[in-house]
C-alpha cells in the first residue's frame, strides 16, 4: 500500500493514498466538523454527496477551500483546519443553511439531539445575516404509523437515501426536484404510507436534523397510565436495556435492565413484563416449526427450505412487498411483540381477572416498524389490538426524563411475573445472530434429546453482514444463513429465488447489527461502533442468566402446560402464528 | 394479490419493454431510456416511469426523481402545439424574456404547462444553436427567428389562436 505525508494543523502524519483530508485528521485527533457527511465504518457505511461544505479546510496553494471529506490527500499537502477564513466560511455556509430552516427548535422532537443545532453552538451562530430577504422554502409534513417527515427542517444531506437505497435497497426515498425545491421524498411525493416504505427506521436514525422522527405515542400512554379504570403492562424488548443508559450518560455497552424495571414502575405501570419472555415463546414454536421441517426434509419428503425467520416487521414489509413469491418460506411465528400481546390480552387478563378492554398492553421497542406492526388489522381482536401502543427506546428516554426521573438514581429491580421471567437465549434476540443461536440450542435438546453441553454458538456471532455457519446437530450438519440490513437479506433472497441457496434456516433482521441498531435506539450520531458494544452487553447478560436454553424457562413451561398445549397446537396456531399479505403492486395493462 | 395501481396500454408497455431492452435493461441507462420514453409519448406519466423502474430495476423513486432533477423531462403531456422559447444567453439577451411574458399572458400559461384544451403548451429551452437569429422560438417543428413580443398573437394565430 501507498503511503501519504502531509501536514495538518501543523503536525505531520502518514496515510494511506487514498485517504481523505477529513479522514488523516481524525487520526491526528482534530475532528473536522461535517453535515452532510456520515462514515458507519463498523458497517461499511458511507455517505459522501460533498453537498453542504461544511467541512472546508485550506489547503496551501489552492486557491478555493477544499471539502475535507471527499478531497484526497496528496504527498506534501499542508492543510489547515481552523484558520479565521475557514471558520468564517463554515459560518457562512451555515448561516445560508439556517436561513432556510425553521427555527423552532425549542419544540423540535431532535431538540438537544440535532447535528445542525450542534453546528450552530459549536460555531457560534448569534445572527442569520440577510435573513430577511432569503426565503423559506415550504412542505406539507407527511405522517405513517411510525414516521413523521417534516422536510422543512430538511437539509438534503442525503443520509437517508444513502440508508434507504443502498444498505437496505428499499428505495423508497430520494432526492426530487431541483435546487430551492429539492427535498426527499417518494416516487411522485406520495405519502410514505403508500411508498415501498418497510418502516425500518434507518432513515430517521441518521437524520442529523428533525426532518425525519419518529411518531410519538407518549401522550396516549400518559393518558392510559393516569386512568384509573385501565390496568397498564408494559413489555421491554432486549435490545432496549442495552442502549438506554446513553440516554442517562452511561457509556455505550452498558446494561441498564434492573434500574429500567425500576423506572418502568414509577412511571406507574401495574406490571413490568420482558418481551424477552415472548422470545423464549417464539423460540418454542419457530423451532418446532423448524424441526418439523427438517424433519420431513430428512425424509426425503416435498419441504419448502430454509426457513426463515419472522420476529422482525420490518423484514416481514420487505418481503411482502418484494418477494411475494416466496410467502410461504418465512416462519408463520408472530413476532415477540406480538406473541406477548396475544398472550397478555388471554391468558394474563384471565388470571387477573381484567376484560381486555381493560388491559392496555404496551411495548418498549428498539424499533419503529413495531408501531407500524402492533396496528396491523391481523393483530387485533374485535377492533383491540393486542399491543395498544408501541414506544421506542428514545420515547422511553424523554419519558422518564418528563417524569423528573433519572436512570441513575434508581435501585435495581427484577421484572414482574409470570411475563417477566426469560432464559438468555429470550436476551440475546437483540443482536444480529441471536435469535438463530437461540433455536439452535433449543432444537439441539429438542431434536437429539440429549443436554446440550456447550451453549455457545461463537461461529453465529459478529457483525458481518451476511455470515453462514453450521452446527452439528448429532451427525446432522445443520446449514445456516445469517443476514442483516434488507440489502443483505436480498442477497440471501436471491439465491434462494434462484434454487442456490443451500442453508436450512437462515434469520434475517432488517437493521444493520439486528434490533441493537434498530431505528428507534439512542442516535449514535455516526458511532457506529456503539452498536458492537450494545451486543456485547446482550451476551454478557446471556452469559449470566442461569437458564440459558428457552424450553427449560418454568413459566413458558407452565404456560404449555396450562393453557397452550403444546407448540403449533391449534391454540398456538390462533394466538402465535400469522400468515403473510401480497404487497407488491402489478402494473396491468389495458387493451 | 395487491390491488394494481397503474394502467398503461398493452402495446405502449410493449414499447417501454423493448426500449429497455435496446439499452440491455442496464440501471445506468436510465436517463437515456427516459429520453427514449418521452421521444415516443412527448412526456413521462406514471405509469410510463413505472415500467422503466421495474425493466431497468430501478427505485421507482429514483426515476422520479431523475425526471424531477432535469427540466428537460416533463410529466405534463405537451399540447397539439408544443411553444418553445428559447432563453440562453443569446436569445435572453436579445429580449426572449419579453416574448415569453407575452406567450405567457396570452395562453394564461405558466412555463411548463399545457393548456386544458391541449392546444397549446408552454417551455423553455437552451440555446438551440440558432444565436444568429435570437430570440428564437419553437411551434412543434417549425422555428421562427428575431421573434419579438409584438408579433407573438400573429404566431400563435396561426395555429388558430382567435382569443
Ligand atoms: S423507514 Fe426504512 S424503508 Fe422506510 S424510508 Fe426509511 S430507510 Fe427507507
Ligand atoms: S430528511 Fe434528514 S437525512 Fe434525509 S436528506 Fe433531509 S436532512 Fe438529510
Ligand atoms: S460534510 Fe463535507 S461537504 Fe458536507
Ligand atoms: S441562445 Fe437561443 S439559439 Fe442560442
Amino acid at each position: 500500500m501507498d503511503f501519504v505525508k502531509l501536514i495538518i494543523d501543523n503536525k505531520q502524519v502518514e496515510v494511506p493514498a487514498g485517504t481523505t483530508i477529513y479522514k488523516a485528521a481524525h487520526q491526528l485527533g482534530i475532528e473536522i466538523p461535517v453535515l452532510c457527511y456520515m462514515n458507519l465504518e463498523h458497517m461499511n457505511i458511507e455517505n459522501k454527496p460533498a453537498g453542504c461544505r461544511i467541512c472546508v479546510v485550506e489547503v496551501e496553494g489552492r486557491r478555493n477551500l477544499a471539502p475535507s471529506c471527499s478531497t484526497d490527500v496528496v504527498e506534501g499537502m499542508v492543510v489547515r483546519t481552523n484558520t479565521m477564513r475557514v471558520l468564517n466560511a463554515r459560518r457562512t455556509v451555515l448561516e445560508f443553511i439556517l436561513s432556510d430552516h425553521p427555527k423552532d427548535c425549542l419544540v423540535c422532537p431532535k431538540s438537544g439531539n440535532c447535528e445542525l443545532q450542534d453546528l450552530a453552538v459549536k460555531m457560534g451562530v448569534r445572527k442569520i445575516h440577510n435573513e430577511e430577504i432569503s426565503q423559506m422554502s415550504s412542505y406539507r409534513v407527511d405522517y405513517s404509523p411510525s414516521i413523521i417527515r417534516d422536510l422543512d427542517k430538511c437539509v438534503m444531506c442525503r443520509r437517508c437515501e444513502t440508508m434507504c437505497n443502498d444498505v437496505q435497497t428499499v428505495g423508497a426515498l430520494h432526492a426530487v426536484n431541483r435546487g430551492f425545491m429539492s427535498v426527499v421524498a417518494p416516487a411522485f411525493e406520495m405519502d410514505l404510507v403508500k411508498s415501498t416504505c418497510t418502516y425500518c427506521g434507518q432513515c430517521v436514525a441518521v437524520c442529523p436534523t428533525g426532518a425525519l422522527a419518529e411518531v410519538d405515542n407518549t401522550p396516549q400512554l400518559i393518558r392510559a397510565l393516569s386512568d384509573t379504570k385501565k390496568t397498564v403492562i408494559v413489555q421491554t424488548a432486549p435490545a432496549v436495556r442495552a442502549a438506554l443508559g446513553e440516554e442517562f450518560g452511561y457509556p455505550a455497552g452498558t446494561s441498564v435492565t434492573g434500574k429500567m424495571v425500576a423506572a418502568l414502575r414509577r412511571l406507574g405501570f401495574d406490571y413490568v413484563f420482558d418481551t424477552d419472555f415472548a422470545a423464549d415463546l417464539t423460540i418454542m414454536e419457530e423451532g418446532t416449526e423448524l424441526l418439523g421441517r427438517l424433519e420431513k426434509h430428512l425424509k426425503g419428503e416435498p419441504v419448502k427450505l430454509p426457513i426463515l425467520t419472522s420476529c422482525c416487521p420490518s423484514w416481514v414489509n420487505f418481503f411482502e412487498q418484494q418477494y411475494p413469491d416466496m410467502l410461504d418460506i418465512p416462519s408463520t411465528a408472530r413476532s415477540p411483540q406480538q406473541m406477548f400481546g396475544a398472550i397478555a390480552k388471554t391468558y394474563f387478563a384471565d388470571k387477573i381477572n381484567v376484560k381486555r378492554e381493560d388491559l392496555i398492553v404496551v411495548s418498549i421497542m428498539p424499533c419503529l416498524a413495531k408501531k407500524y406492526e402492533c396496528q396491523r388489522e391481523e393483530f387485533k381482536t374485535d377492533g383491540n389490538p393486542d399491543v395498544d401502543y408501541s414506544i421506542s427506546t428514545r420515547e422511553l428516554a424523554h419519558l422518564i426524563k418528563e417524569a423528573n426521573m433519572d436512570l441513575r438514581n434508581m435501585p435495581d429491580e427484577d421484572f414482574d411475573n409470570p411475563l417477566g421471567e426469560s432464559t438468555g437465549a429470550g436476551v440475546i434476540f437483540g443482536t444480529t445472530g441471536g435469535v438463530i443461536e437461540a433455536a439452535v440450542r433449543t432444537a439441539y435438546e429438542v431434536f437429539t434429546k440429549k443436554k446440550l453441553e456447550k451453549v455457545d454458538f461463537q461461529q453465529l456471532r459478529g457483525m458481518e453482514g451476511i455470515r453462514s455457519a453450521s452446527v452439528d446437530i448429532d451427525g446432522f450438519e445443520l446449514k445456516i444463513g445469517i443476514a442483516h440490513g434488507l440489502g443483505n437479506a436480498r442477497k440471501l433472497l436471491e439465491d434462494i429465488r434462484a434454487g442456490k441457496s443451500e442453508y436450512h434456516a437462515i434469520e434475517i433482521m432488517a437493521c444493520p447489527g439486528g434490533c441493537v441498531g434498530g431505528g428507534g435506539q439512542p442516535l449514535h450520531h455516526g458511532h457506529s461502533e456503539i452498536l458492537q458494544k450494545r451486543a456485547a452487553a446482550l451476551y454478557r447478560e446471556d452469559a449470566e442468566k442461569p437458564i440459558r436454553k428457552s424450553h427449560d424457562n418454568p413459566m413458558i413451561i407452565e404456560l404449555y402446560e396450562k393453557f397452550l398445549g403444546h407448540p403449533m397446537s391449534e391454540k398456538a396456531h390462533h394466538l402465535l402464528h400469522t400468515h403473510y399479505v401480497d404487497k407488491a403492486t402489478v402494473i396491468k395493462t389495458i387493451e | 394479490m395487491a390491488e394494481s395501481k397503474v394502467a398503461l396500454k398493452r402495446a405502449d408497455k410493449e414499447k417501454l419493454v423493448e426500449v429497455c431492452r435496446e439499452f440491455n435493461n442496464k440501471p445506468g441507462e436510465l436517463i437515456n431510456v427516459l429520453h427514449r420514453a418521452q421521444n415516443i409519448f412527448g412526456y413521462l406519466p406514471a405509469e410510463v416511469q413505472e415500467v422503466i423502474a421495474s425493466e431497468l430495476n430501478v427505485a421507482l423513486a429514483k426515476v422520479y426523481g431523475v425526471v424531477t432533477f432535469y427540466s428537460y423531462f416533463t410529466m405534463i403531456p405537451r399540447g397539439k402545439y408544443p411553444i418553445s422559447v428559447c432563453t440562453g444567453t443569446a436569445c435572453y439577451v436579445r429580449g426572449a424574456e419579453k416574448v415569453l411574458d407575452e406567450f405567457k399572458r396570452l395562453l394564461k400559461l405558466e412555463v411548463g404547462e399545457t393548456a386544458a384544451d391541449g392546444v397549446f403548451s408552454l417551455n423553455c429551452l437552451r440555446c438551440v444553436g440558432a444565436c444568429g437569429l435570437a430570440p428564437v422560438v419553437l411551434v412543434g417543428e417549425k422555428t421562427y427567428g428575431r421573434v419579438s413580443s409584438d408579433q407573438v398573437r400573429k404566431i400563435l394565430e396561426e395555429y388558430g389562436y382567435e382569443g
